[in-house]
């Protein structure tokens, strides 16, 4: 079985400084591994552990700089990475990043199964990504997936969150499956692991490996554009401290109370 | 020529129309009037019959037209069927701009409709409004929520989502003559890939209430435990409300991921919100702070939750709350 698990660096969100245009300093911050990407990868590397014959994949398509996450997922347990790294790839909107990875992934010598990725990335937020890679590839996919919970050779099932419940969804393969946090923590990547890592090769690969074009990817692939960008903008209030529960519980009833 | 604005009518499993499809008609029909009163158009994946049983909310909530399936039936949404026949109603009726709520479902679905049609999505905005030359502009927040970005689309129809709760649904309205259409879809070569095996519905937990809420008690890394979790919800319970959890708390394993309220998770706007432990990162704020009140605890008096706050109580929660208990 052939898992490939997408990947995205983002920004350390919790650490982000302002230019005097109100843009985004994007020089000098951090980048780590999508925290929903990593419950992906943990997945796949399950499946792993339980069937024979598996290989893991991990894809990136981002800057050079982008290899420092690639190398993480090789640390936790992917077999092979590969980074879409092409100057003409950049600018590009979910359309276009999916379109780009979905032909990456159609290049690849060895037929797929299975294709992992985060629910959200946490810069971006739009979970579109994923479900668009499914739609390139014109297969189905499990959207809001909390854990897999069997996996044989063609068909998966998987425990999926709505805000209705939770439905058991069994998916023929080949499938997407984008993943939210389930109830284990992921795991942690071992010595012996971060040596393989380094010692690895990333197979990089460009705008001419993937049979398309210049006007399908980056900027020029994307019908969407950003007209503007501006600081959000926040509630602004006084805040009345109080020092005691009594003050506090008054101030509950008051706001919260039925009676008006 | 593509024409109108047609909007994802979500039917629920307990056989509703979910809320969000009347807070978009509401936005639609606003933006309608500065698109030459464009029609606004809702598309559900129902037969006729079960349609016609929401005739009367497709009127009362200014749709002019209501688009079905004649040829086949969804009971409940299921990916790989509803994408397909939702890929083919939105060609079918080519409409200028398509509004979906940003359920998980929806979510699901409206990236298979725009990849289909070649079309940009943009997802999660918060505010919808259109240009002098008659073009959505969808603005969202992005990078945790500290910056926002106005999206256009080159490509029709012009495709975005929004989470319900950011508008409001019509108060009251003039009933429109809403007209019911049907479009037939062949099956023929539809392969079933996706099986729905079993189903369980949230008992009445925070998940479905949080939404309707009108006082959410929330805790963020400062709860650190479980049982700090616990003490929140003998809080919320004692005072009717929820309970709703920062990112980091659901991240940490203090609750549930249905309870997140944030960029990633949900937005709110009760009555009375009470920040317990919650700094108040920006990816948090944005899913709350358009509730009426806001309380915020916190042991650092120079946390970013107190910029929003009405009211604010420096000290740890973990004294203050079972006071609270007591008193109320």
């Amino acid at each position: 079985m052939n898992i490939i698990v997408c990947i995205k660096q983002v920004p350390d969100t919790s650490d982000i400084k302002w230019t005097e245009n109100n843009t985004i300093q994007r020089e000098g911050l951090e980048s780590v591994m999508n925290p929903y990407d990593a419950y992906a990868l943990d997945a796949a590397l399950l499946i792993k552990k339980n069937l024979s014959n598996v290989t893991v994949t991990a894809i990136s398509m981002g800057p050079k700089q982008a290899e420092k996450v690639l190398k993480r997922a090789l640390a936790l347990g992917a077999d092979k990475a590969v980074l879409l790294s092409d100057k003409k790839f950049s600018g590009a909107d979910t359309y276009a990043t999916a379109k780009t990875i979905s032909a990456a992934i159609k290049t690849m010598n060895e037929p797929y199964d299975l294709i992992l990725c985060g629910q959200f990335a946490v810069d971006g937020d739009t979970a579109q990504t994923g479900p668009s890679i499914a739609s390139f590839l014109d297969m189905p996919q499990v959207t809001f997936a909390k854990e897999i919970i069997d996996f044989k050779k063609d068909y998966l099932t998987v425990k999926r969150v709505t805000s209705e419940g939770c439905e058991t969804v069994k998916v023929k393969l080949p499938a997407a499956v984008c993943m939210i946090k389930g109830e284990n923590d992921p795991s942690r990547a071992t010595i012996n692991g971060v040596i393989k890592a380094n010692k690895a090769t990333i197979l990089m690969k460009g705008l001419d490996d993937i049979t398309l074009s210049a006007d399908d990817v980056g900027l020029k692939g994307s019908p969407t554009y950003v007209s503007k960008a501006f600081r959000a903008k926040t509630r602004v209030v006084d805040c009345d401290f109080v020092d005691n529960a009594e003050t506090l519980a008054e101030i509950i009833w008051t706001c919260g109370g039925n009676d008006e | 020529m593509s024409k109108g604005i047609l909007i994802w009518a979500e039917a629920t499993r307990d056989g509703y129309l979910h809320p969000v499809t009347f807070e978009l008609a509401n936005k639609a029909n606003e933006l309608s009037k500065k698109m030459d009163n464009s029609p606004v158009m809702a598309f559900v994946m129902l037969e006729e019959s079960k349609v016609l049983n929401y005739r009367e909310a497709f009127e009362l909530n200014g749709f002019d037209e209501v688009f079905y399936i004649s040829d086949c039936d969804v009971n409940f949404y299921k990916s790989d069927l509803c994408s397909m026949l939702a890929q083919h109603m939105v060609k079918e009726i080519n409409p200028e701009i398509v509004l979906i709520g940003a359920t998980e479902n929806g979510r699901d679905l409206a990236p298979r409709i725009s990849t289909y049609m070649h079309t940009g999505l943009t997802a999660d905005c918060t505010e919808l409004d259109v240009t002098e030359d008659g073009k959505l502009a969808a603005t969202r927040p992005t990078f945790g929520g500290q910056l926002m970005a106005t999206i256009l689309s080159k490509k029709y129809p012009q495709m975005a989502t929004v989470r319900p709760k950011v508008f409001t649904p019509m108060v009251s309205s003039v009933r429109k003559n809403t007209k019911f259409t049907s479009i037939s879809c062949v099956l023929n070569d539809f392969e079933q890939t996706i099986e729905i095996l079993d189903f369980v519905k949230t008992q009445c937990s925070d998940i479905n209430s949080l939404d309707s809420a009108e006082i959410i008690v929330a805790g963020g890394k400062g709860m650190q435990t479980k049982e700090g979790f616990a003490l929140l919800k003998t809080l919320a319970d004692k005072l009717g409300g929820v309970v709703g959890a920062s990112r980091v708390a659901v991240e940490m394993g203090l609750a549930s991921p249905e309870c997140q309220i944030g960029q990633t998770g949900k937005t709110v706007s009760p009555k009375l919100y009470i920040a317990c432990g919650i700094s108040g990162a920006l990816q948090h704020t944005i899913g709350m702070d358009k509730s009426s009140k806001i309380i915020a605890i916190n042991t650092d008096k120079d946390a970013p939750i107190f910029k929003i706050a009405d009211y604010g109580y420096v000290g740890d929660a973990f004294e203050i709350i079972p006071q609270l208990i007591d008193k109320l």
